[in-house]
């Protein structure tokens, strides 16, 4: 299998098969330490994000500041 | 940042200390609805608060443009107090909390569980659940709450670094509806009380203080106001007139008239 079917901030995407949470984010274009990432409900620090490949079906979230009172 | 006029610094006052960590402006402010980046920066500078609340939410992937506050206001200069504002359960608000906490500035947390959607009043039950969860896991937890002294008095013994009870409902501009509702929250609890939403102009801000309490935050007064700016600078010095006049103790009120001029020494 060459892709990976993933929920990506409630929008289904499809991914390259073995690409990292880290990947994801260069791919996205989006500096690590300006995003908080969850994964499956579970945070994933930022030194961990190289380290965690993508599985099928995996729910991601990615969070940031916005404006609010 | 505005210049306080009766901060620490003049030894008019002391600085306000939540958890370990100083404030010497005692208005906090939200950065949300505000027209445009540029202009809740600028509102934000005149206000002269150290203390400014955001909120997690997904980042945008589609669109380029920066939504990240932090690409507008210097994190080095603000103290980031994260909520978790539109959650309607104690797990949500948690949740939020968590990943406010992983976003690396502090431990802070302004704690909202949300009841109802048209009001925005709390779910004091799930407040209070929250509440004690978020205290284990080491958070200073400021908990926005109605006027009620019980809860008031619950969040505290939760281990709650302050209690935030509302003036009037979130982005209503009602202004204070019971301040002495209010006073007996500030009178009865050890931890800092801070009167969160519904402030509408100078007026409310200065009367809110008045009261005894030790800070306000507000976001839709400034946000809404046709000059943002100068609202902003007016919020600021009305928190410092109602803190100073609080501190000085004013004078009875009495039903009947007594002249501030001598009544002897008159011609006849």
């Amino acid at each position: 299998m060459s892709e990976l079917s993933i929920v990506l901030n409630g929008e289904p995407r499809r991914v390259p098969a073995s690409v990292t949470l880290e990947q994801l984010l260069a791919g996205l274009g989006l500096d690590p330490r300006g995003v908080v990432v969850e994964l499956n409900r579970q945070i994933v620090r930022r030194p961990a994000l190289a380290a965690t490949p993508l599985k099928d079906g995996d729910a991601i979230e990615l969070v940031h500041f916005v404006g609010g009172g | 940042m505005a210049e306080l006029l009766t901060g620490p610094d003049t030894g008019l006052d002391t600085p306000l200390v939540i958890a370990g960590q100083s404030f010497r402006s005692r208005l906090f402010v939200g950065t949300g609805k505000y027209r445009s980046n540029e202009q809740m920066v600028a509102a934000i500078e005149a206000s002269g608060a150290e203390c400014v609340t955001v909120a997690v939410r997904r980042v945008d992937l589609d669109r380029r443009q920066e939504t990240g506050i932090l690409h507008h206001l210097d994190p080095a200069k603000y103290f980031l107090l994260a909520n978790t504002a539109g959650c309607y359960s104690a797990d949500e608000a948690i949740r939020y909390a968590r990943l406010a906490r992983e976003a690396g500035f502090n431990e802070f947390v302004k704690l909202e569980v949300i009841g109802d959607q048209e009001t925005l009043l709390p779910d004091v039950e799930g407040l209070l659940l929250a509440a004690r969860q978020l205290v284990r896991e080491g958070f200073a937890v400021l908990a926005y709450t109605n006027d009620d002294l019980i809860t008031a008095l619950r969040l505290e013994q939760a281990g709650c670094a302050a209690v935030m009870p509302l003036a009037s409902p979130i982005g209503s501009g009602l202004g204070l509806l019971n301040p002495y509702s209010i006073r007996t929250i500030k009178r009865r609890l050890g931890v800092p009380v801070i009167v969160d939403a519904g402030v509408g102009t100078a007026s409310d801000a200065c009367l809110v203080m008045e009261q005894g309490v030790d800070g306000i935050l507000l976001n839709t007064a400034l946000a809404e106001a046709q000059d943002p700016v100068s609202m902003a600078r007016a919020m600021g010095l009305a928190t410092e007139a109602g803190r100073l006049a609080f501190l000085a103790g004013r004078m009875p009120k009495r039903e009947s008239a007594v002249p501030s001029t001598p009544v002897k020494g008159m011609v006849s």
